[in-house]
């Protein structure tokens, strides 16, 4: 299983600021390696999030995405308590789900 | 486009107006370096660091939070980082934080010195040490830079460093004070420190471990050092050996007073 | 293959010093320092320990006067600065400007001669790290002084014309081995030490002098 993400929710006024940090090579598949062979491509593919087990998230992405991503976005109705899950799913078929609690 | 909250809107704002201002090349470095300073992929090797600190590991099943002694008593490590390198009485060496950590993974959990400081920066327990060095040196952030220089060993370490600082040689003529020896100076777009003295808060010593950017590695102290090595065009430093500990010991002692900012983040 | 590592104690200098709370003695830092030197580095590639314990004398000196804070005397200077002006070799047939498009490339080209550089590869001149150049390269360091204009501000119109003749040998002379004009100068001696070639140098002499040069305009 991949290394863990790292989550910070937190809630001011009824918006959550949600930050997520993933841990993944996010290999574009477009660079090659010493002996000149391309690099096969490994990358998320979709992130979900759910705060206590509604959608309230989701995103598709490409080889642009940087290694190690970053994602940071506000979820509206978050208060301190509720449960915030986020899965990624990468194009091996690889996924990753890490919970956080809002607070 | 949807409208989005980005923390460092209010300082991009600030730095946009006027419109028609023209942009320094180091102004726009500062933006993307203010930019990074959000979601330091650092916090991830930090987390792995706690972990394996706190887990029993090795051929001796040893727990290094339990027994490893950084230099402020055995699993003490609040303080630690700002005080190293030092002297350790029980290996009477002076010595920085991942040569005490090999000396622990040793003593402590069973593991081969020699054989993890000859494997390569990023793989296996190297990249193991790496982490927790990342994630002790976390736990002294903010706190000013202390080493001390009460036992003689540590004061001719200071000594040694600063000749292995000035010292040239290679095809180059480098030596490390070629570049960090003068104020204000830079080497493409990138500043140099000036490690003569103290170059301020979170700067040069102050700086690593480092999670890079350009390359997405978590770069400790000794995996800097090696590099600076490598780009003067010198021979390549053993892991934790004397000479990078002698050199720590004289940044450090030179940054007295400078507030730890690691793990930091750079291009 | 990489040499085991070695973890050399200073036990002598220890038994010395014991008790003891004044700053060590110079010769007992050197003999340290030396010590230190030989057990902490190994050869990797092309890059050899005797890069550093071979230095010259110019290194040697230069690096402990600065380590000192205090700069060569000026009869040490004068000696140094005329043995490595000695070593200058001049161009062949007294041709001394080549290719500017050329020359920049060489001032671009920071790699070679590390321990991951091929011994065989082209090595570039490092000089965009340290020097502002052309105009229109903004990344560009501060460790030397801008060379921008350089030919212009010189009024050297015609490298060939007599009048020129001096500033040409000069830099020349610079770039293959600065420690012949100021001994403790942190320039590389490209030239000298084999950085790169006589071609080179003259394509870098043609961005530097030449009036077609982007440098001069």
């Amino acid at each position: 299983m991949a290394d863990p993400m790292r989550i910070r929710a937190q809630s001011k006024d009824g918006v959550a600021k949600v930050r997520v940090l993933m841990s993944h090579e996010m290999e574009s598949g477009q660079r090659k390696d010493s002996s000149g062979k391309l690099i096969p491509a490994w990358h998320i593919m979709e992130v979900t999030a759910k705060l206590n087990d509604k959608p309230v998230f989701s995103a598709e992405w490409g080889p642009a995405v940087s290694k190690n991503p970053f994602l940071q976005f506000d979820v509206k109705g978050a208060k301190p308590g509720d449960k915030l899950t986020i899965e990624w799913v990468d194009n091996k078929g690889e996924k990753r789900t890490d919970t956080a609690t809002v607070s | 486009m949807k409208k989005q909250l980005i923390p460092i809107a209010a300082a991009l704002a600030c730095l946009a107006a006027p419109a028609l201002a023209q942009k320094s090349a180091s102004q726009s470095i500062d933006e993307y370096r203010a930019m990074l300073q959000d979601g330091n992929p650092a916090e991830l090797f930090e987390m792995k660091g706690e972990e394996l600190w706190k887990q029993a590991r090795g051929p001796k099943k040893g727990t290094l939070a339990k027994s490893c002694d950084l230099g402020k008593g055995a699993g003490v490590v609040k303080g630690a980082f700002v005080e190293l390198p030092r002297y350790f009485e029980d290996t009477k060496r002076v010595q920085d934080l991942e040569s005490r950590l090999l000396t622990c993974m040793s003593t402590v959990q069973g593991f081969d010195e020699k054989s993890i400081a000859n494997t390569p920066f990023g793989k296996g327990e190297k990249a193991n040490v790496v982490a927790m060095a990342t994630w002790i040196a976390s736990q002294s952030k903010g706190m000013q830079f202390n080493l001390p220089q009460s036992h003689a060993q540590e004061r001719l370490f200071y000594a040694v460093g600063k000749q292995l600082f000035f010292q040239r040689g290679g095809p180059h003529d480098f030596a490390c004070a070629t570049c960090h020896g003068e104020q204000g100076k830079r080497i493409r777009l990138q500043d140099l420190p000036d490690l003569r003295g103290n170059p301020g808060d979170g700067v040069g010593f102050a700086a690593w471990p480092a999670y890079r950017v350009s390359n997405g590695q978590m770069w400790s102290m000794q995996h800097r050092l090696n590099d600076c090595y490598r780009q003067q065009r010198f021979p390549e430093p053993n892991y934790g050996s004397d000479a990078t500990i002698a050199l720590g010991v004289y940044m450090g002692v030179n940054a007295k007073g400078a507030a730890s900012a690691v793990p930091a983040i750079t291009r | 293959m990489q040499k085991p590592i070695q973890f050399t104690l200073i036990a002598g200098a220890v038994a010395l010093l014991a008790g003891c709370a004044m700053a060590p003695d110079v010769a007992e830092v050197k003999q340290a320092t030396d010590a230190i030197v030989k057990s902490s580095f190994h050869d990797k590639g092309q890059a050899k320990v005797t890069r550093i314990t071979q230095a010259d004398e110019t290194n040697r000196l230069c690096g402990e006067a600065d380590a000192a804070g205090k700069p060569l005397d000026e009869a040490t200077a004068k000696r140094l600065e005329a043995a490595n002006m000695a070593t200058i070799k001049w161009p062949a047939n007294g041709n001394y400007l080549g290719d500017w498009k050329k020359g920049e490339k060489v001032a671009q080209n920071g790699r070679g001669m590390t321990w991951s550089d091929k011994p065989d590869a082209v090595n570039g001149g490092n000089c965009y790290n340290c020097h502002q150049i052309s105009k229109q390269e903004i990344s560009y360091g501060t460790i030397g002084p801008s060379l921008y204009n350089y030919g212009k501000i010189r009024g050297v119109s015609d490298p060939y014309d007599p009048k020129s003749a001096a500033i040409v040998q000069y830099t020349w002379g610079k770039i293959w081995n600065p420690k012949a004009y100021n001994a403790c100068s942190n320039m590389p001696r490209a030239g000298h030490n084999g950085v790169i070639t006589e071609d080179q140098v003259r394509d870098i002499m043609a961005l530097l002098l030449d009036p077609n040069s982007p440098v001069n305009k």
